[in-house]
């Protein structure tokens, strides 16, 4: 049992996974990073949370990721865990993502990486709902783009900013 | 006039949180609460339903058993474990949640939850939007050859289902195969050029479990089970969250 956040780190040491960050030098665009309390507080502790920030500052740059405070193992839930998104509580939902809406937007930061689906999913929904710029991005996404192949249809949960550039294969935009 | 306030009976009625201590290691150290708070100042949950970790925890202590376990609050918590992080005794509050979800009839429990659990028993995906285990395999197998044949440096791309004796055994949130089919490319690119020696499985492949936020052990195991059964059946050697 692992979890692919430390695999990518290895094969990115291991230069199996030739990512560079040399598309966002000179755009400097800024991440931050949701710690999934599943996989670092409850499962492997700050040692994934940092293979996962090794694996995202391969691709973004690390001078372009700005954290969250606090952050890994003492990070705050977003809300979206324990089947709260199922729940049918929407309102308390969100008043308890605010804690996490407020962390993302004091970072200032353009995007928001998200490896799991229920942080993924939480993360989306608040920001629209308390009218954030960020925008929410899986780690798979920004991994291919520093590799230069991801294509025009694997960026829906990019924005205006990123949906050009480094475009693999754009003739097949649907 | 006045009659005794307290009544000592010979035997202590067994309380909901003395349940609890039984079955957790160390009884969750449920008894060493110092009432300090870091739980409460640190809980994004605090104060929704009137409630907040300290609060439940001390309800619980106080033998408050219905107040505590029939509060909403307890699908409100989404047991982050942060307050075992902050505090100085470490004590399980979230099992104590979860357990208490557990009294609840099953009827009377979250329907969103509850129906994502049923549907992940349907077939032996585990998926919680109900996919069967053809449709899986439909979706995967359309969208690689969609990718392989518009982006030809991939025309060699896996994306293998069931593949015996694979290194990485990997699990797929619903969400990609059933709503958002290309955003399962991504994860293979990255497989393929690492030389990654992979696979998912026709059964247990869905990487979610709600019948584990149900709090119903019965078919969180039962899910779990049919997970690992298929990665060892195949051979694999590590089952690979990729969540």
């Amino acid at each position: 049992m692992a979890s692919i956040y430390s695999y990518y780190a290895k094969w990115i040491r291991e230069g199996r996974l030739k990512v560079n960050s040399d598309w966002n030098k000179e755009r400097k665009v800024k991440f931050t990073i949701q710690d999934p309390c599943q996989i670092v507080r409850k499962s492997f502790g700050d040692p994934v949370a940092d293979d996962l920030r090794f694996v995202i500052a391969s691709a973004v740059g690390e001078e372009n990721i700005i954290e969250m405070t606090p952050n890994k193992s003492n990070n705050f839930c977003c809300g979206g865990g324990g089947g709260f998104l199922q729940s049918g509580f929407p309102d308390e939902r969100r008043a308890y993502g605010k804690v996490k809406f407020d962390q993302i937007a004091a970072t200032g930061a353009d995007y928001c990486i998200t490896g799991c689906h229920n942080c993924h999913a939480q993360v989306h929904d608040i920001g629209h709902h308390f009218h954030g710029t960020y925008g929410t991005v899986h780690i798979w996404t920004i991994l291919c783009l520093a590799l230069g192949i991801l294509g025009p249809n694997e960026r829906t949960y990019l924005g205006d900013d990123l949906k050009d550039v480094n475009v693999f294969h754009p003739e097949t935009a649907l | 006039m006045t009659e005794s306030g307290i009544t000592i009976r010979g035997k202590k009625k067994s309380s909901f949180m003395e349940t609890v201590k039984e079955i957790l290691p160390e009884g969750g150290n449920l008894n060493l609460c110092l009432t300090c708070g870091a739980c409460v100042s640190g809980c994004p949950a605090t104060g929704l339903a009137d409630m907040d970790p300290r609060k439940f925890l001390r309800m619980c202590a106080l033998g408050m058993d219905e107040e505590a376990t029939n509060s909403p609050w307890v699908w409100m918590c989404t047991m982050c474990q942060r307050c075992i992080y902050v505090c100085p005794m470490k004590i399980n509050i979230p099992q104590l949640v979860y357990n208490a979800r557990a009294t609840w009839p099953r009827d009377k429990r979250p329907s969103g939850i509850r129906n994502s659990c049923d549907m992940a028993l349907r077939n032996d995906s585990n998926s919680a939007m109900g996919t069967a285990p053809d449709d899986f395999i439909f979706v995967i197998q359309d969208v690689l050859e969609e990718y392989r044949q518009a982006q030809p440096e991939f025309a060699d791309m896996q994306a293998p289902i069931d593949k015996e004796g694979a290194h990485f055994f990997l699990n797929q949130n619903s969400r990609e195969p059933v709503t958002e089919p290309d955003e399962l490319v991504p994860l293979w690119k990255i497989l393929h050029l690492a030389g990654v020696d992979w696979t998912y499985g026709s059964k247990g492949w869905a990487a979610e479990n709600y019948c584990m936020f149900l709090a119903d052990d019965k078919c969180w195991e039962h899910v779990t089970r049919v997970s690992a059964k298929q990665a060892d059946d195949l051979g694999c050697k590590v089952f690979l969250n990729t969540e």
